[in-house]
């Protein structure tokens, strides 16, 4: 121990510490600042940023001794007396805060470049910014609004902007900060790694690093007798169902008899320290034999492939999902041209900036045993008791785990207490289990809080990537640029267990003709379980995927009829009236065409040219259309609850609380049932509360999947308030001795009528009078029913559309890509806050653009390639494009206002309009993802028209056979 | 957290490094901006080691000095020191270029050239561009300080003939570009998987009277386990006449007198020599523009 001086946001610091420690170690555990961020501990992605003597450095990698003696500035450091800094204020504003995980790296970045331009006497600019923040990474914004946002705090006024939207009523349509974004911006927002809990061990788990293989023997031993661990738990300690599993169980909680994958758990520890905690692993000693590796899900679906499962029926077969509408023949014998080829598309990493974590507290747990006080931000007041076995996670889905963990634990759910974290980003990643069983377990083994947190190494091996496909579909249209028929087979790598490789794949089918009326369609699509990476949910599920491979054959269907691609895509595009390839007739809120006619009229605007050459850049324009279901949909039922209740505030003013269990992961929902509960009870936004994910004090609101939050919880918080509202206006209606009909609820009040002479109560008079507990609504909202596919009718209760256009830019002496603009329209129903739309759109679109050129996560033979954040890009500040983004309201008669969901939606068209760009560009078809320059540029220079090999492949896309695996072969 | 040392230490005279290190006998090493060394330790491509001696506090290395045609940078200069320098802006263009593309702005902010060379890299892009520029360096150990010539010191990728658990390298240096004198970096990467160059070019020239080179040096990686001087590509332009032509036989020298590599994620030897043959002229091109502005400095 040294003694270490520091002045840390203006206040002198002396502590006696390791000299070992980093300067992130000492701000977060020793001075409990846990402002700053880790989110990868290795240099990569800049979220731990601080100041060091006016400085921005990576405190994850600066050792604390060269800080020794010098001014370390934080985040908590910027509004010292509570008044926000002005980059706080621009951050809000501009609604560049989601997740919020990024955040205080941002801005203390960008403090130092506004001090830095300050004291060199400039104006900070849009490119300033771009050199600034090039490695710190955000996966949630897109950049836009942080750019905006900077420029605002550095003195150059820049309003936020919004996409024009329908006119605003009271608080539906304005634009408001999201309910956590203000505690996000000070630092004070606390993530799961951000508590801490008195007499608290350290968790780490044993993977199995092989792929393949069959488990011989496991021996935990030496582990168990190392000072300073706790507990060693293997299969053999599971005292309830060794298995979990969204859609089937088939994971094992800690492997027993066989691992599938290098994820794979074996055994868990708990500890005194990270450090013991790693040694115990070194300690346990598993035998394993291994297997031969099912690499991909061609190979997994031959006949003499290895199993992975071997008591599953049909071989590798996870799944077989078909669609079949009309007669596929007869459709080609129409078709004037027809398009035929096989695309593949990349496994990719979701790379949320918050590495999962999970605390589990044992029952009966009391904080005094380890003469410590509990975190009071971790626990609201009454929320404090731990009666029962609680984990805090930042999860998608909080009923699922918790029914997921007490299964495991053998008890019932209600034995088990969920309480969802602020997640720093999710996207589809966090929804099946990681550590959330294993800390109960090792909770309650060891009578202590536990908390599993997964290095960024971790987390790349073990969390359920984007499913990687080989599509092959043919698309054929008549002389007039209609559809006639589209045929498709594909093959998804479900990886080594199901999650949620049925649905998502599904989605894949059911939306592999695009969003287009085609009369005739057939669809086979094969889950197949390899030794990869399990595949799961992932921003666009499924239909991101099939996008790529509909909207590079439309384009070039449009070519081979001379036809412009717009207009083509016109021709087909859904319209009310419309049936899609499962059947459904489409009776409403179909608002693509106008999303077409948006983008074609703004890139058309002034002297307008699809493709040209400056120097030896080419630039191009291309573009991509996508629907998305809103909602679980194929008849699964589909609610969500919501409780709205009415109480006292602070200075006796109502406030109102919605409280549902589902997920924010930064995209906005808490602001939505905000503004949904505010409109109904006639309050301010500000004066609605949000408590979500606690299931022991909310009420379940579902899966935070499917883009369905906003329209199924939205309708239970809305529906809620309405009922709340009746039940206020009947009470007020008795004291102001009128009819209940004239009642308008305004500004807290009762009013008799609408003006403002009129009687009127206050709400807090009514919660005085009739007692504090006495207005609380719940609502059970059902989505309105579905069908199963394969039955026709509704497969969805509604569907956003989309049109993008983007510009891009091929340089011909080097193959690299630039994407300059992209140019976008939503249908979204309507747009409930367009601060929070205008986020999740612009985020979609930067996400996609990684997708279509810098992610790839690779295995080899089963073994990832990409073990460390260094060998895994997402798009940097530097490739985001300038976005203009449309908004589209054809409202939905059931949805909350008329919105449907737009979380997955922006994300799914922007890789196509990109490869179409290329093509346009070079004449070069691109068929894999993601665009590899080398490959490009050694296809322009043999003028090949097409690029088989993205970035990450080694080998050629494999031949597909129209609608093949043979049931019979496969068993 | 598992850290990976035990003992911090900031000597501030190059003595008490010296000294340090002689103490730990093997079990300490140096230390600069911790960018390469630290992250290897967080990613447990390191054995923990006993000690950590910090080099960039050390009293008068932290800074770029002249001494006469010299430009002199201590071992605890940042990349950002050197790429907001104005006499290596001016004087070394084509280090400040190849320093300013390394990580961001974070990085280059704790980040040393001494740590990119010592680290030796076949492409640290630092180490690229003061190669060009015909780059030396001071290493100080127990048997006292010498120079040598950066390029003596390169082993092979990563490993480098400064012991760097007994020896530290203090100083670089170079000569300043004069009248007539230009150089110019240039570096080609991808979107994808590891920060790592696909080639990384530097370019120090020199023009006579009559436009025509006088002196040239180019240095390239990764071309071979160490950066690369392309000696037979120099050799071929010296007293040709500054023309794109000569520009491009020059880079079809440099690509017959090395064997480029292909890497596995990262680029084919076709795509490397593509880059070579695109941009080794385009970046002569550039020296020799710069060349001339210094040698007919403007009204
Ligand atoms: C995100 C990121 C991006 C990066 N991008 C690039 C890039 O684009 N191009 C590039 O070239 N590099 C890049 N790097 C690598 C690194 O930042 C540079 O090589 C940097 O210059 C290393 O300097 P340092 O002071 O941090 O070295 P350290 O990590 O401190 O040391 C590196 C090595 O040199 C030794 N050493 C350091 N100083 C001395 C000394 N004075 N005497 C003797 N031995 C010494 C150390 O023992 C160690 O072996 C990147 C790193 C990160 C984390
Ligand atoms: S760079 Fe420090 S946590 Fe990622
Ligand atoms: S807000 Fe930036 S990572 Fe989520």
């Amino acid at each position: 121990m040294s003694l270490l001086k520091l002045t840390v946001n203006s206040r002198a610091v002396e502590i006696d510490v390791p000299q070992s420690r980093y300067l992130a170690e000492v701000l977060r555990e020793d001075l409990g600042l846990t402002g700053t961020k880790i989110g990868c501990g290795e240099a990569e992605c800049g979220i731990c940023t601080v100041l060091v003597d006016g400085t921005p450095v990576l405190s994850c990698v600066y050792p604390a001794f060269k800080a020794q003696g010098a001014r370390v500035e934080t985040i908590e450091g910027l509004s010292p007396d509570g008044e926000l800094h002005p980059l706080q204020q621009a951050f809000l504003d501009h609604g560049a805060v989601q997740c919020g995980i990024c955040t205080p790296g941002l801005i203390m970045t960008s403090k130092g470049l506004i001090d830095g331009c300050r004291s060199d006497g400039k104006a900070v600019t849009a490119d300033d910014i771009r050199v600034a923040l090039k490695d710190s990474y955000c996966r949630c914004t897109g950049y836009q609004s942080v750019t905006r946002a900077i420029l605002q705090a550095s003195g150059q006024g820049s309003p936020a902007e919004f996409p024009e939207s329908r006119s605003e009523t009271t608080v539906i349509g304005k634009p408001v900060p999201n309910k956590q974004a203000r505690a996000k911006v000070t630092g004070a927002a606390r993530y799961t790694d951000d508590y801490v809990f008195p007499g608290m061990l350290v968790a780490r788990t044993k993977r199995a690093g092989v792929p393949h293989a069959r488990i011989r023997s496991i021996d935990v031993g030496a582990a168990r007798d190392l000072p300073g661990v706790h507990a060693v738990l293997t299969h053999a300690e599971i005292p309830g169902r060794n298995l979990h599993g969204l859609v089937v169980a088939d994971w094992p909680v800690l492997c027993a008899d066989k691992v599938r994958y290098c994820g794979d758990a074996v055994a868990i520890v708990a500890a005194d320290s990270e450090e013991i905690a790693a040694r115990a692993l070194d300690l346990i000693q598993v035998d394993y034999e291994e297997l031969p590796v099912v690499s991909d899900a061609i190979k997994a679906s031959r006949p003499d492939s290895p199993r992975v499962h071997e008591g599953h029926g049909d071989g590798n077969l996870l799944k077989h999902i078909r669609v079949d509408k009309g007669d596929i023949e007869a459709g080609f014998a129409q078709a004037h041209v027809v398009v035929d080829q096989t695309y593949r598309t990349p496994a990719t990493e979701h790379l949320f900036l918050e590495p999962e974590c999970s605390i589990g507290v044992p029952a009966g747990y009391s904080p005094d045993q380890f003469g410590g006080a509990l975190d009071p931000d971790a626990v609201r007041g009454e929320t404090a008791r731990h009666d029962k076995t609680t984990i805090y996670v930042g999860s998608q889905i909080p009923y699922q785990d918790r029914d997921q963990t007490a299964s495991a634990m053998g008890v019932e759910p209600d034995k088990v207490r969920v309480v969802a974290t602020l997640m720093g980003g999710g996207f589809g990643g966090k929804e099946d289990i990681m550590g959330q069983i294993h800390a109960a377990l090792l909770a309650e083994e060891t009578g202590r809080p536990v908390k599993m947190r997964y290095s960024r190494r971790e987390s790349l091996l073990v969390h359920p990537k984007r499913h990687a496909t080989v599509i092959r579909i043919r698309s054929g249209a008549d002389r007039e640029g209609r559809l006639t028929a589209v045929q498709a087979t594909l093959y998804g790598d479900a990886g080594a267990y199901a999650s949620l490789s049925e649905k998502v794949l599904t989605r894949a089918t059911t939306h592999a003709a695009g969003p287009y009326a085609v009369p005739n369609v057939k669809v086979d699509c094969f889950a197949m379980y390899t030794n990869n990476a399990p595949s799961g949910a992932f921003r666009g599920f499924g239909v991101t995927q099939s996008c790529f491979a509909v909207e590079s054959n439309m384009d070039m269907l449009a070519e081979q009829l001379d036809m412009d691609p717009v207009e083509f895509r016109r021709r087909n595009a859904l319209e009310v009236g419309s049936v899609t390839s499962t059947g459904q007739v489409m009776r409403e809120s179909v608002g693509l065409k106008e999303c077409i006619d948006k983008v074609n009229g703004d890139i058309r605007e002034g002297e307008f040219r699809w493709s040209w050459q400056e120097g030896s850049r080419r630039f191009a324009w291309g573009l991509g259309l996508a629907y998305k279901n809103t909602g679980l949909g194929g008849g699964a039922p589909d609610r969500a609850s919501a409780v709205v209740e009415l109480k006292l505030g602070a200075g006796e003013n109502s406030v109102a609380e919605v409280r549902t269990s589902s997920a924010e992961m930064g995209q906005g929902l808490p602001a939505v049932l905000a503004a949904c509960a505010a409109e109904e009870l006639g309050l301010p936004y500000e004066s609605v509360m949000v408590l979500l994910g606690d299931t022991d004090y909310c009420p379940d609101g579902g899966p935070t999947t499917a883009s369905r939050q906003t329209f199924v919880s939205g309708n239970a918080a809305r529906l809620a308030a309405r009922e709340l509202a009746g039940q206020l206006k009947d009470k007020a209606a008795q004291e102001l001795d009128c009819s209940a009909d004239g009642i308008v609820l305004v500004g807290g009040q009762a009013q008799a009528g609408n003006k403002s002479g009129d009687k009127a109560v206050s709400l807090a008079k009514l919660i005085q009078d009739y007692g504090q507990s006495a207005f609380q609504v719940r609502h059970d909202y059902h989505a309105p029913e579905t069908r199963p596919l394969g039955s026709g009718g509704d497969m969805h209760f509604a569907f956003g559309f989309c049109a993008q256009a983007a510009l891009c830019e091929v340089n011909m002496d080097s193959g690299e890509v630039k994407v300059h603009k992209v140019v976008a329209a939503h249908d979204v129903g309507r747009a409930i806050n367009p601060l929070t739309l205008a986020g999740q759109i612009e985020g979609g679109i930067v996400m996609c653009l990684g997708y279509a050129l810098t992610e790839h996560y690779i295995q080899e033979q089963g073994r990832p390639w990409t073990s460390v954040m260094a060998r895994y890009k997402m798009p940097s500040i530097t490739h985001a494009p300038a976005i203009t983004s449309h908004i589209v309201e054809h409202p939905a008669s059931t949805g909350p206002y008329g919105a449907k969901g737009v979380g997955e939606l922006s994300s799914i068209p922007t890789a196509a309009a990109i490869t179409n760009a290329i093509y346009r560009a070079t004449g070069v078809r691109v068929r894999s993802l993601p665009v590899d320059q080398d490959q490009l540029l050694q296809a322009m220079h043999d003028g090949a028209s097409e690029v088989e090999l993205a970035w990450g492949d080694l080998d050629p896309i494999p031949k597909v056979n129209m609608g093949a695996v043979k049931l019979g072969e496969m068993t | 957290m598992i850290n990976g040392w035990n003992h911090y230490h900031t000597p501030d005279s190059v003595e008490q490094a010296v000294a340090l290190l002689e103490r730990y006998g093997g079990q300490a090493r140096v230390v600069g901006g911790g960018t390469d060394l630290l992250v290897e330790i967080r990613r447990g491509l390191r054995k923990p080691i006993e000690a950590l001696i910090d080099a960039s506090r050390i009293a008068g290395l932290d800074q770029v000095t002249r001494d006469g045609d010299y430009i002199v940078i201590g071992c605890g200069v940042t990349h950002t020191q050197i790429i907001r320098n104005p006499d290596i802006i001016r004087c070394g263009t084509c280090l400040s270029e190849s320093c300013g593309v390394i990580g961001g702005p974070q990085v280059r902010n704790s980040g040393t050239l001494a740590g990119n060379v010592a680290h030796a890299l076949p492409a640290g892009d630092g180490t690229i561009g003061l190669l060009a520029l015909g780059g030396e360096i001071e290493v100080a150990g127990p048997s006292g300080r010498r120079w040598m010539p950066m390029q003596d010191s390169f082993k092979g990728p990563g490993r480098s003939f400064i012991d760097r658990h007994r020896e530290v390298l203090t100083r670089l240096r170079f000569k300043a570009t004069g009248a007539g004198e230009g150089s110019a970096h240039h570096r080609v990467m991808r979107p994808q998987g590891l920060c790592l160059p696909i080639i990384s070019m530097g370019v120090r020239l020199k023009l006579d009277d009559r436009g025509r080179v006088q002196a040239v040096r180019i240095s390239m990686g990764p071309v071979g386990p160490v950066p690369f001087v392309a000696e037979e590509a120099m050799a071929s332009l010296e007293g040709k006449a500054a023309t794109e032509e000569h520009f491009k036989q020059a880079a079809e020298v440099a690509l017959s007198s090395v064997t480029l590599r292909a890497s596995k994620y990262r680029a084919s030897h076709e795509y490397r020599a593509r880059m070579v043959r695109s941009y080794l002229p385009e970046i002569l091109a550039r020296a020799a523009r710069r060349a001339v502005d210094t040698r007919d400095p403007g009204p």
